[in-house]
């Protein structure tokens, strides 16, 4: 579908288990996502979408099973190493600091310095006000703190957070979620222009509507296990539900 | 909660301001010109009064210091009251028996050393730091009584009591250049590197402090180690000063280098703070004692009225916290 489809993938998971406690939460779970590819991971509440995407940026790690960036075998041990390989990550909880300014989040762990170990706080500062402008994240400054802004501006600024860092895979856990008509039609635009940058991207969305729109592949998993995965231009909403629910067997 | 606030939203500066950032500058100077006027015949305006306010609040700055960074990064350290003797005890016992830079060395690397203890209590056995400093506090301030006896060792190198004490260099008090350095220094790591800021952010949320790849354990073990050796250096000024170590050294000044921290801007629950403001809260402290008993007021009552004041501190310091 895509030229990229060729290449290597850069993400592959392959049969990665995870239990919390003696509870299963993934099982046999393996998918592929190539560069400039957009695969959207759908399921209801508390199917395991999160938390494949955090076994994936190395907050949890799998019981068993392999993870591969770009054909190799990783094994991430915290998340300095997934962001070392080119991937970023927006949790479902944003992962800001509420009291530091946008442009402190925007590089938290990532603080440029100059040549006597202080913080260059100009080129925070520039860098953010051009990314922000350029992603139109409407935010009063780069020094506004996060806690003064709106659920939809926070949003606004772990996003723009991931896409400045990305260099191969970007996962976003609910990306929407909190945004009205106009700003979601914003991060759907960003999405596909990382897609135009070459980076796979993994969603997870609960609007099937938005899924349709931007995915190749839909991957829908029910209670921990991966049902299936399909490609978009060849499934419709009808299979994806019944995917999701069970309620009806393909 | 905040994003009530929308009024905040748009004003770019304002959002960078707020009450508790300078209320400690309004309190200082309302207790300030309080005192000059009432007690304007009593000698608090003099030169010598005011200088000896800097003096006796020396010791609490430098606590204060460290402390900010603790509860910058959500911890607390309520240790430091007894690390300060156990320090000051430890720096005369070496000094006596192997000299100038082994004492020094000693006061310092005691209070490092229980640094490190609470460090790896809160850090790697995940125990919260309220309730290890809480026993750290006890067991040291058992440590102090057990090291001599309850006996003061004397100290009488006068290079010692000259460079921690009374010394004057560029016509400046010594205890006046410790204040000055720590406090430059302190706001500099605090403000202007990397390590302040993921302090900062580790206080703030450890969880995107993790995620964005600052080790929050490594940073809530040298918060701790941090506090520990300035209280180490604290124990070292007050030897210097009083020419002397007793196991009593630091007891009372837990509650007022709390209270410092927190009129100061630092919020307890951590994410945001000042080093500049703790200075100030600490000069603060140390005014309204001094003018409490020109005042003539009994020693119940000055406690009093310093529990009242905290109180009225930690109001300001929740109700911004929860804005
Ligand atoms: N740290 C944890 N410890 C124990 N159980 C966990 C942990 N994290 C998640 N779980 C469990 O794993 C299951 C999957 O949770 P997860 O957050 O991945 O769901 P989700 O698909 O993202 O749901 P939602 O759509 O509501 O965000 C749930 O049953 C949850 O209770
Ligand atoms: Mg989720």
């Amino acid at each position: 579908m895509t030229p990229t489809e060729a290449n290597a993938p850069v993400l592959k998971l392959q049969d990665i288990h995870k239990m919390f406690s003696g509870i299963t939460a993934i099982e046999n779970f393996s998918l592929e996502v190539h560069p400039g590819e957009i695969v959207a991971l759908v399921g209801d509440n508390g199917a395991g979408k999160s938390t494949l995407i955090k076994i994936i940026s190395g907050v949890h790690s799998p019981t068993s099973g392999t993870i591969s960036i770009e054909g190799e075998t990783v094994t991430m041990s915290n998340a300095t190493m997934a962001r070392s390989h080119g991937i970023e990550v927006v949790y479902q909880d944003l992962a800001l600091a509420d009291q530091q300014s946008v442009y402190m989040n925007m590089f938290l762990g990532r603080e440029p310095v100059n040549g006597f170990g202080l913080l260059d706080r100009r080129r925070m500062i520039a860098e953010t006000d051009k990314l922000v402008k350029e992603l139109d994240v409407r935010i009063p400054s780069a020094h506004a703190t996060i806690r003064d802004l709106s659920g939809g501006q926070r949003q606004g600024v772990a996003i723009a957070r991931a896409t400045h860092w990305a260099s191969k895979l970007i996962l976003l856990d609910e990306p929407t979620a909190a945004l009205g008509v106009a700003e979601t039609a914003k991060v759907e635009e960003i999405v596909l222009s990382l897609k135009r940058r070459n980076i796979g991207v993994l969603i997870i969305s609960h609007s099937l509507d938005q899924v349709f729109r931007l995915s190749d592949r839909i991957c829908v998993l029910r209670r921990g296990k991966q049902i299936g995965v399909r490609e978009t231009a060849k499934t419709d909403k009808n299979e994806i539900i019944a995917m999701i629910t069970g309620l009806q067997q393909q | 909660m905040s994003s009530a606030n929308t009024s905040a939203v748009g004003q770019g500066l304002a959002n960078r301001f707020n009450l508790q950032q300078y209320v400690v500058y309004l309190g200082f100077l309302a207790i300030f010109l309080f005192f000059a006027v009432v007690l304007k015949d009593s000698g608090f305006l003099t030169v010598r009064n005011l200088s000896n306010i800097v003096l006796q609040t020396a010791p609490a700055t430098i606590m204060a210091i460290g402390l900010v960074f603790v509860m910058s990064a959500g911890e607390i350290d309520l240790s430091i009251g007894s690390t300060v003797a156990v320090a000051a005890l430890a720096a005369a016992v070496t000094l006596g028996q192997y000299g100038l830079v082994a004492g020094v060395l000693a006061g310092l690397g005691a209070g490092l050393l229980i640094g490190l203890i609470n460090g790896a209590l809160v850090a790697y056995v995940k125990l919260p730091s309220f309730l290890v400093t809480l026993a750290t506090l006890g067991l040291f301030a058992g440590v102090s009584r057990s090291m001599t006896d309850l006996r003061s060792i004397p100290v009488t190198d006068s290079v010692f009591t000259g460079f921690f004490g009374s010394g004057v260099f560029l016509g400046i008090p010594s205890l006046i250049w410790w204040t000055a350095i720590a406090v430059a220094i302190g706001h500099i790591i605090y403000r202007e590197t990397r390590f302040g800021a993921h302090v900062l952010a580790t206080g703030d949320n450890a969880r995107a402090a993790s995620v964005s790849g600052i080790s929050v354990p490594r940073i809530r073990l040298a918060v701790m180690a941090i506090s520990g050796t300035l209280a180490g250096l604290a124990g070292l000024l007050y030897a210097g000063r009083l020419q002397a170590a007793k196991y009593t050294l630091g007891e009372t000044d837990l509650m007022t280098v709390i209270a410092a921290v927190i009129v100061g801007g630092t919020l307890l629950n951590g994410g945001r703070g000042s080093i500049i403001g703790a200075l100030v809260g600490s000069l603060m402290m140390g005014m309204l004692n001094n003018g409490l008993i020109l005042m003539g007021l009994s020693v119940s009552d000055q406690m009093i009225v310093r529990g009242l004041i905290i109180l009225a501190a930690v109001a300001v310091s929740l109700r911004e916290k929860s804005r």
